[in-house]
Formats: C-alpha cells, sequence, structure tokens
C-alpha cells in the first residue's frame, strides 16, 4: 500500500495546489513543495520500519516475495492485467532520486513562474506521480500506462509555460516519445500474446513473462520494440533529436524533470524490461545497441560542441552522458551496470543543476545566447562558482559522482569490447572541451558592457540550499559510492543470473 | 408473427409511435419545447423497450434479427440520439416556424438506424438505410440560411443516391449468384455459388462494399465527409458520425459474419486496402485541416480504418472476440466523438468562424469544463492510456496481433503517431494564454458534457465491468 501512497499523495497534492492559488499567488509553490518533502519522509519513515533496509537482501527477479516492497490487486482481470507494484534496490535508488528532484525543480519554478502558478504546479506534480509509477509498476500494462500518462503534464509544462518555440517542442516531444511508445504496446501486447498462445492464461505481470518460450525471430522483434520505446526517451543516437528542443524550450523546472528524471525512465526500461524478458534477443543485439551508445557519446559531445545556446549546449551534454548509459547496460556485466545505474544518479544531479543555473540566467538576462554573455562571474560570483562545480563534475572530474560513473562504465565495457571502449573514452576528452567552452564564454572573458549596469542579482539563500543538495550529493556520490553500488549491487547480481541461467534458454518453437 | 415478436420489436414499434405521435401534435398545435418532451419521452421509452425485449431475443421474419448484440447498439444509438437531442434545441430555436420537423426527421432516421442493426436480410439492410438517409439529407439541410448546410445536403444526396445504386446492383449480383437475400441464406449457398462462377459473387460483394463504403466514409469513398461535417449543423454532423456510422457498420459486420464472406481472400484483400487507404489518407488529410468540424471528419475515416482491421482478423480469429472489440471500439468511438461534438456544438455554435481551431485559443482558461473535455475527448480519440480509446486501440492490436496482421498493425502505428499531431493541436490551441469571454453553456448542457467527459474516463480506467458486460452479449 505505502507505494500507491506515494502515487496517491502526490496526485492528490496536484489538486490541492490548484486549489491553494486561490488563497494566495504564493502559495501552490509551497503546497507543492510540502507534498514532495511529505512524500519522501513518508517512504523514509516506511523504509526504517523495515528490518531488510539495513542490507538489501537479494531478491530473486522472478520472485516478487523476495522484494523491498510488492503489491499486488485486481484492475481488469478479463486481461490478466493488474495493480502490481513492487520496489528493489533499483527501484528504490529511482524512486528517491524522483523525489528529491523532485523538490530540486520546485524551487526551481519559485520565481521563474509567473502565470498560472496552481496550474504549473500541479502539472509538476503529477508528472513526478507518473515517473514514480514507472518506476515501481510491474505489470506491463500498468507500467505503460504510467509511461504514457506522465507525458501528458510535462506536455502542458512546455506547452504552456515553455519558452519563444514552445509548441514546435511541445508537439515534436510528444510525437516522439507517443510514437514509440505505441511501438512498445504493440511488443507488449505481442509477447502477452505469446504467453497466452503457449500457457493458455492472459497476464501482463513481469513476474509470469519473465519466462516465455518464445521463437528466437518472435524474441528479436518483441525484443526491438521494447528497445526503440526506451532508447527514444533514453534518448540515444539517432532517435535524440526531440531532446534539444523539448529541455531548450522547456521552463526550468521542465527541464530539470525532463533531464533529470524522465531520460532514466528510459535506461531503467532497459535494465527492467528490455534485457530480462528477452536475455538471448537482447544480448545478440548487444553490438549494435553499444555501437549506438558510442555514437551517441561522440556525436552528443561534437554538437554540444557547435552550441551557443546554453541549455542546448547542455541537452546535447545529456545525449553524450546518456550514451554511457547505453554502453553500459549492454556490456551487461556487474561493473558496467553499477557504472550505468551511478551514472543516472550523477547525471540527474549535475544536469539539473545546469539548467536550473540556466534558468537563473535567462530569468536574469532574459537570453540563452553565450555570444551575449562574458565575465558573469564578476558580478555573480556565487552563480560562477556554483557553475564551475557543476560543469567539471559533468566533465567527470575525478571525486565526483560522475568520475565514479563513466570510469566504472569504461572498465566494465573494456571487458568486452576494446575498440568501442576507446572511442567511447574520447567522449571524455570532447566532454571537458564542450564543458570548459560552456564556462569560458559565459562566466569568464572580459564584462560584457551590456550587463554592466543591469543590476544582476547573485543566488540567493534559497538557490544556494538547493545547490547545496545536488553539492553535497554529487561529492557523496564521488568519495563514498558504496551505499548506491550496495542498493544495486543484489538486484544486478540476480538480473545477470536470471539472464545466465539454463532455465531462461531460448527454446525453438515451430512456428 | 406471434405475440412474442411483437415484444421483441419494441424498439422499433416504440419509435414508430413516436413518430406519429409528433405528427399529430404538430397538426393540432405547433411548438417546439412540445414536440422536444414527446422526442426526449419516446426515446426513453425506446430505451425501456430495448431492454424489455432482451427476454424476447429471436429472429422476427426473416427481415430481422433481435439478438442481444443488436439490442445493446439499439440502446446505444438512441442514447446518443439523445444526447444530440439536447444540443439540437439551442441550435434549432433560431430557425423561425418549421422547427418541430427536425425532431420527427430525427426519429424517423433513428428508427432506420435500429432497423439497419437489427436487419438480417438485404432489403432490411435497404429499407433501414435509405429510411436513415432520406431523414439525414433534411436534418442536413435543415438551416433556412447560408450556403453549407444546403451544399453538404446536396452532395451527401447525390453521392449516397449512387451508394444505394451500387449497393441494389450488387444485391442483385449476389442473388444471382446465389438465390438468397438473406445474409444467413448467402453464407450457406455462397461457397457452392462461388464454385460455379466466382467472379458474379466477387463483384457483387466488392459493390456491396463500396456502397456502404460511401456510408462509412472509407477512403477512397470519403471525398464527401468533411464537406458534409462542416455544412450540416454541429448536433447533426454528431448524429452523422456516431449513430449513421455505427448502425453502418453494425450491417457490414452482420453481413461479413453471417454472410461467411470472410472465407473469400479477395474480399479480405478489398477489405485490407480500404483499411490502410483509410488510416493513411484520414490521417494525413487531416494535418492540414483549420476547421475543427473538418478534422473530426477525418479523424472518423482514419478511425473506421482501425475498426476494419478488426473485420479483417475475421479471417483468423472466432466471432467471439471480434464482436467484442467491435463494440467496445464503436461505444468508446461513440462517446468520444459525442463529447467532441457536444463541446464543439456549446463552444462556436454554428458560426463557421467560431468552428475554426485557432478560435477555440485560451479556452482553458474562460472554459475550464468545456475544454478539459475536449482534451480528453481529443486525447481519447489518440488512444492515450486511460481514456476509452485507448482501450478500444487496445482491443484493436490484440486481435490484429492474435490473427498476425503486423502489415495492418504497422500502418496502424504511422497514423496513430501522425494523428497525435492534429488531436494535439487542438488541445495547444486551447492551452494558449489568451483571454476571452466567459460565457457558459446552459446547465443541461454542461451536465451533458460533464457525463460524457466522465464516461470516457470510467471507460478507459476502469473497463472491466463493461469488458465483462459486453463478453456476455
Amino acid at each position: 500500500m505505502v507505494m500507491v501512497n506515494l502515487i496517491v499523495i502526490l496526485l492528490i497534492g496536484g489538486l490541492l495546489a490548484i486549489l491553494s492559488e486561490r488563497i494566495s499567488d504564493t502559495m501552490p509553490r509551497k503546497v507543492a513543495m510540502a507534498v514532495v518533502l511529505a512524500d519522501l519522509l513518508y517512504l523514509l519513515i516506511c523504509l526504517s520500519g523495515m528490518p531488510e533496509i539495513t542490507q538489501l537482501q537479494a531478491p530473486v527477479a522472478n520472485d516478487p516475495s523476495t522484494w523491498l516492497m510488492h503489491f499486488k490487486a485486481d484492475w481488469i482481470p478479463a486481461f490478466g492485467i493488474s495493480i502490481e507494484l513492487a520496489l528493489d534496490g533499483i527501484s528504490l535508488l529511482m524512486v528517491l532520486l524522483t523525489l528529491v528532484l523532485g523538490a530540486i525543480a520546485i524551487s526551481a519554478s519559485w520565481t521563474d513562474i509567473v502565470v498560472r502558478k496552481g496550474f504549473f504546479e500541479a502539472n509538476l506534480l503529477w508528472s513526478l506521480a507518473g515517473v514514480l509509477g514507472v518506476f515501481m509498476a510491474l505489470d506491463l500494462m500498468l507500467f505503460f500506462l504510467f509511461w504514457e500518462v506522465m507525458l501528458i503534464p510535462m506536455y502542458f509544462m512546455i506547452a504552456i509555460w515553455g519558452h519563444e518555440n514552445r509548441g514546435y517542442a511541445a508537439m515534436k516531444f510528444f510525437i516522439f516519445t507517443q510514437a514509440s511508445g505505441l511501438l512498445m504496446l504493440i511488443s507488449i501486447l505481442a509477447l502477452v500474446a505469446v504467453n497466452h498462445s503457449g500457457t493458455g492464461i492472459w497476464t501482463f505481470s513481469y513476474f509470469d513473462l519473465l519466462n516465455t518460450e518464445m521463437a528466437e525471430r518472435t524474441a528479436h522483434w518483441i525484443m526491438l520494440g521494447f528497445f526503440i520505446a526506451f532508447v527514444v526517451k533514453l534518448p540515444g543516437f539517432p532517435f535524440h533529436t526531440w531532446l534539444p528542443d523539448a529541455h531548450t524550450q522547456a521552463p526550468t523546472a521542465g527541464s530539470v524533470i525532463l533531464a533529470g528524471i524522465l531520460l532514466k525512465t528510459g535506461a531503467y526500461g532497459l535494465i527492467r524490461f528490455a534485457v530480462p524478458l528477452f536475455p538471448e534477443a537482447a544480448l545478440n543485439f548487444s553490438y549494435p545497441a553499444m555501437l549506438l551508445g558510442a555514437a551517441g557519446v561522440v556525436y552528443g559531445a561534437v554538437l554540444a560542441f557547435g552550441q551557443t545556446d546554453f541549455k542546448r549546449l547542455i541537452a546535447y551534454s545529456s545525449v553524450s552522458h546518456m550514451g554511457f548509459v547505453l554502453l553500459g547496460i549492454y556490456a551487461w556485466n556487474e561493473l558496467a551496470l553499477q557504472g550505468a545505474v551511478m551514472q543516472m544518479v550523477a547525471h540527474g544531479f549535475s544536469t539539473a543543476a545546469l539548467f536550473m543555473i540556466a534558468g537563473s540566467l535567462q530569468e536574469r538576462l532574459h537570453t540563452r545566447d553565450m555570444r551575449e554573455m562574458s565575465g558573469l562571474w564578476q558580478q555573480m560570483p556565487r552563480m560562477g562558482a556554483v557553475a564551475m562545480f557543476f560543469v567539471v563534475a559533468s566533465l567527470g572530474l575525478p571525486g565526483l559522482g560522475n568520475f565514479v560513473a563513466e570510469f566504472l562504465v569504461l572498465l566494465g565495457l573494456f571487458q568486452i569490447n576494446v575498440w568501442i571502449t576507446v572511442v567511447a573514452a574520447t567522449g571524455l576528452i570532447t566532454g571537458a572541451a564542450y564543458s570548459l567552452l560552456l564556462m569560458q564564454r559565459s562566466f569568464q572573458g572580459e564584462v560584457n558592457k551590456k550587463w554592466a549596469n543591469y543590476g544582476l542579482i547573485d543566488f540567493g539563500s534559497r538557490e544556494m540550499l538547493t545547490m547545496a543538495v545536488m553539492m553535497i550529493a554529487l561529492i557523496v556520490l564521488g568519495i563514498y559510492p558504496q551505499p548506491v553500488l550496495d542498493a544495486a549491487q543484489p538486484v544486478l547480481q540476480s538480473l545477470l543470473e536470471l539472464t545466465a541461467s539454463p532455465t531462461v534458454d531460448v527454446v525453438e518453437v515451430a512456428q | 408473427m406471434n405475440a412474442t415478436m411483437f415484444s421483441s420489436l419494441a424498439p422499433i414499434l416504440i419509435l414508430s409511435l413516436t413518430s406519429i405521435v409528433l405528427m399529430i401534435q404538430a397538426s393540432v398545435k405547433r411548438d417546439q419545447s412540445v414536440a422536444w418532451v414527446i422526442t426526449a419521452v419516446g426515446f426513453a421509452l425506446t430505451l425501456w423497450g430495448a431492454s424489455y425485449a432482451r427476454d424476447f431475443t429471436q429472429p422476427v421474419t426473416i427481415l430481422l434479427q433481435v439478438d442481444h448484440w443488436s439490442l445493446f447498439f439499439t440502446s446505444l444509438i438512441t442514447l446518443a440520439s439523445l444526447v444530440i437531442l439536447v444540443l439540437s434545441r439551442d441550435t434549432f430555436s433560431p430557425e423561425g416556424e418549421r422547427k418541430e420537423e427536425y425532431y420527427l426527421l430525427l426519429v424517423l432516421s433513428v428508427l432506420g438506424a435500429v432497423v439497419l442493426i437489427q436487419s438480417s436480410h438485404m432489403v432490411s439492410l435497404l429499407l433501414g438505410m435509405e429510411l436513415m438517409g432520406v431523414a439525414l439529407y433534411a436534418m442536413i439541410a435543415f438551416p433556412e440560411r447560408g450556403q453549407l448546410p444546403l451544399e453538404g445536403a446536396i452532395k451527401y444526396l447525390v453521392l449516397s443516391a449512387c451508394a444505394s445504386a451500387m449497393l441494389l446492383y450488387g444485391f442483385a449480383l449476389i442473388y444471382a449468384a446465389t438465390g438468397e437475400l438473406s445474409y444467413a441464406g448467402i453464407g450457406a449457398k455462397a461457397a457452392a455459388a462461388f464454385a460455379v462462377n466466382p467472379m458474379l459473387i466477387m463483384a457483387g460483394s466488392a459493390m456491396v462494399l463500396a456502397g456502404i463504403g460511401f456510408k462509412l466514409s472509407l477512403a477512397p469513398f470519403h471525398m464527401w465527409t468533411p464537406d458534409v461535417y462542416q455544412g450540416a449543423p454541429t448536433p447533426v454532423t454528431g448524429f452523422l458520425a456516431t449513430v449513421s456510422k455505427g448502425a453502418v457498420f453494425i450491417a457490414l459486420s452482420r453481413f461479413y459474419m453471417d454472410g461467411a464472406l470472410y472465407q473469400y481472400s479477395g474480399l479480405n484483400t478489398a477489405l485490407v486496402v480500404l483499411a490502410v487507404a483509410s488510416m493513411l489518407v484520414g490521417n494525413w488529410l487531416a494535418l492540414r485541416q483549420e476547421n475543427i468540424k473538418r478534422l473530426l471528419a477525418y479523424s472518423s475515416i482514419a478511425h473506421f480504418g482501425y475498426l476494419l482491421v478488426v473485420l479483417i482478423a475475421l479471417a483468423h480469429l472466432d466471432a467471439g472476440l471480434i464482436s467484442q472489440s467491435i463494440t467496445f471500439y464503436l461505444t468508446a468511438y461513440t462517446v468520444t466523438t459525442l463529447t467532441a461534438f457536444a463541446v464543439v456544438s456549446t463552444v462556436a455554435g454554428e458560426d463557421p468562424a467560431k468552428q475554426d481551431i485557432s478560435a477555440f485559443e485560451g479556452l482553458f482558461w474562460h472554459r475550464p469544463l468545456e475544454a478539459s473535455a475536449l482534451t480528453v475527448a481529443m486525447l481519447s480519440l489518440a488512444g492515450i492510456p486511460l481514456t476509452a480509446g485507448f482501450m478500444a486501440k487496445f482491443f484493436v492490436i490484440t486481435v490484429g496481433i492474435q490473427s498476425d496482421l503486423w502489415g495492418l498493425l504497422a500502418v496502424l502505428v504511422v497514423g496513430s503517431a501522425v494523428g497525435i499531431y492534429y488531436y494535439l493541436r487542438v488541445i495547444f490551441a486551447m492551452s494558449k494564454s489568451i483571454e476571452g469571454d466567459g460565457q457558459s453553456a446552459n446547465h443541461l448542457e454542461k451536465l451533458l458534457v460533464l457525463a460524457l467527459l466522465a464516461s470516457i474516463l470510467v471507460l478507459g480506467s476502469w473497463p472491466q465491468p463493461f469488458i465483462v458486460y459486453v463478453g456476455g452479449l
């Protein structure tokens, strides 16, 4: 029930945020913040009450009773669809990341949003609820539902409160993700139909579908449907073109949620569904997938280097960083997978912070064009220092979370394929180039006369507090990553065992 | 005919009686509100009649087949007609002296639709289709002023006449081959006749298909649709889109199932061509529309393309899941389309300038209820989860996968992806920050919109009871 409550609290919180606008103009953001923090607190209290949390037990992937939490209730029994939620180490990490970044996003919207504040905060909370659902749902239909529905509030956030080209960006975002979602729906239904023809039972439960027997060719095509849907969301090359537009045009809070959380749903889907459901087909496909990942790393970095728009540069850097996640997942060994999970968390914080800085700059300068910025450090030293921190975090400075992540991925990948590792490693160099370029163009150099008498306001205490949370998180992840690795390790271990075990060997079924 | 047969015919008898009462009323005292009440009572009684007749399911003569499936659709289109009736009141009150006739036409048209749904014989099929169609011509042309309604009505009249002619010629050919006019009779003798003279059966059923294709506005027989949708008064467009098309589709499925036509691969290929063309043409042409009624016209072309996939799957699957899917899809489509037209009717009225998508800008902020309803309707048409339209698409895809229709499913994905664009355009326009006048609809219409909105969401988020009910039909 805890998991249902987590989602319901956010849904009701959204309604409260709309209603609270009647009390006062500043009420919605306070309500939204209170709701997210309450949700986080509730989760932590429930977790601390559980004896297993002290040492996450190794869950057996296809036995829900070994998971941290499991909830199941009938929904559409006619088709074997149920409301099935479950939580293991990886989902827990993602849920925690979602709630923390959710609070950060609300903080980012504090002064950024000036019209229809209640509806904005409601959309923010609803999209968080959808993301939580994605990370916890283990009924494939329920998963698909959250997957699609979380996009609608996001669409509204871009379409209503976005920047100058919001209509185009929102539309592109929605069409890309919906069309790929439709592919996933067909794959889900095909998988269920295969299972139905084998066992005579309609079921959408992950645990029942894990051992579906099917012909190699069938598995390949169904897997491909899942793969494309998740890679579009990740986004992997060449399905990334929606991302720069959506991220650039979204309001700051929207960018934070998009980059920090929504992209992770794609990676999570690959780890949770695309590979375990079709172990053989997915691992046969690992070479092309890794090539796409490496291409994403390099291509994203090169394009990021060519940008003049502050937000667009960060957006392309996301493409590059998520390429590492794709590489880590399809290397499919423990080191690389640990790296992928680590990257999901670390990239969530570093990109969210960079988008917040971009948002603050836009709020003050009314432009995102780096050619018009220069020497901003002198006028806003605090913001400059913070930006420096997150830029070096993003380029992978040892001692911060992103370094650990990318290093683990490369280490794991090296055991699988040396040449792809070499190509991917160049991403670290190009990453340093575009990151430092970003810093140089905007904060260093001569002071642009245009802003000299503009009365630019440096970060205040609210912003510094928000940034401090993310800084501490990245430092902890960089110096003492063990808790995150510990949380993910048993799950990854069981997934590796599951995909290696002979019981799931693909059986040739006569077509 | 025995006495229980009259009980089976309760919906048809009540509708006929209502039309007679309306005629008498018009000759005694001409009053629009009285005619409105009589019609409403008539429809309510028809609903009761449809549930009463459930205890007397049987073939009534060779012309009609009264079974649970047809009675369900009788109730559905009667409910839809009630919605149309509510919307019609304000639309036709400025129409001078002759507004009662509209209600008479509406009742006659519904009567035709019910006959069509229950038909099991080509004669009753034609009879129902013509009764429904002829009344509809007049309904489309009902507004006295303006050229668009007249243009729409003439187009519909001429093309419908062509379609009827084709239909009749198709009947004649099939009769020549089999010597039968009832669906079951054709089903029994077609195989033997096909062995003797395959061309006659193929040509005949192809012509029947073309005639029905006109009424369903399947591509490439869709040319009339946008003009008629735009020209007709909005409630009439809603009626055409839901009651008329729904009834014709049921007639087609019965003909196809009972006539066992699905066993001929040539016909299936023809249906595949129609389905693919409708999905692509409908979605493609909808992209460039500025008028929301024209947009809905093209969207309905695409939707009947999706629905045809289910009918094509009949060659591979048993009829149970097929008829369940058709029922769910048509119900979802009817509810969703009615919601869209209800909002268009209350917000835009009959003013063509207000029916442009750009005229809906800012609707979220000054008429939140209507805007939310239209948003949900658009999401449902696009097939987004938690709406009725998603469950409908779920059925289509399930059926498609089980019968290995991968090519059609690929087209469906492409079509739906294109479709999202124009549905979102409407939503995007409504979410723009533009202040407008806060005039609101009357309470009855608001209640109606709310009820329709709720039913889309209930069908989409808690479909289990309805699926069970439909499974038992």
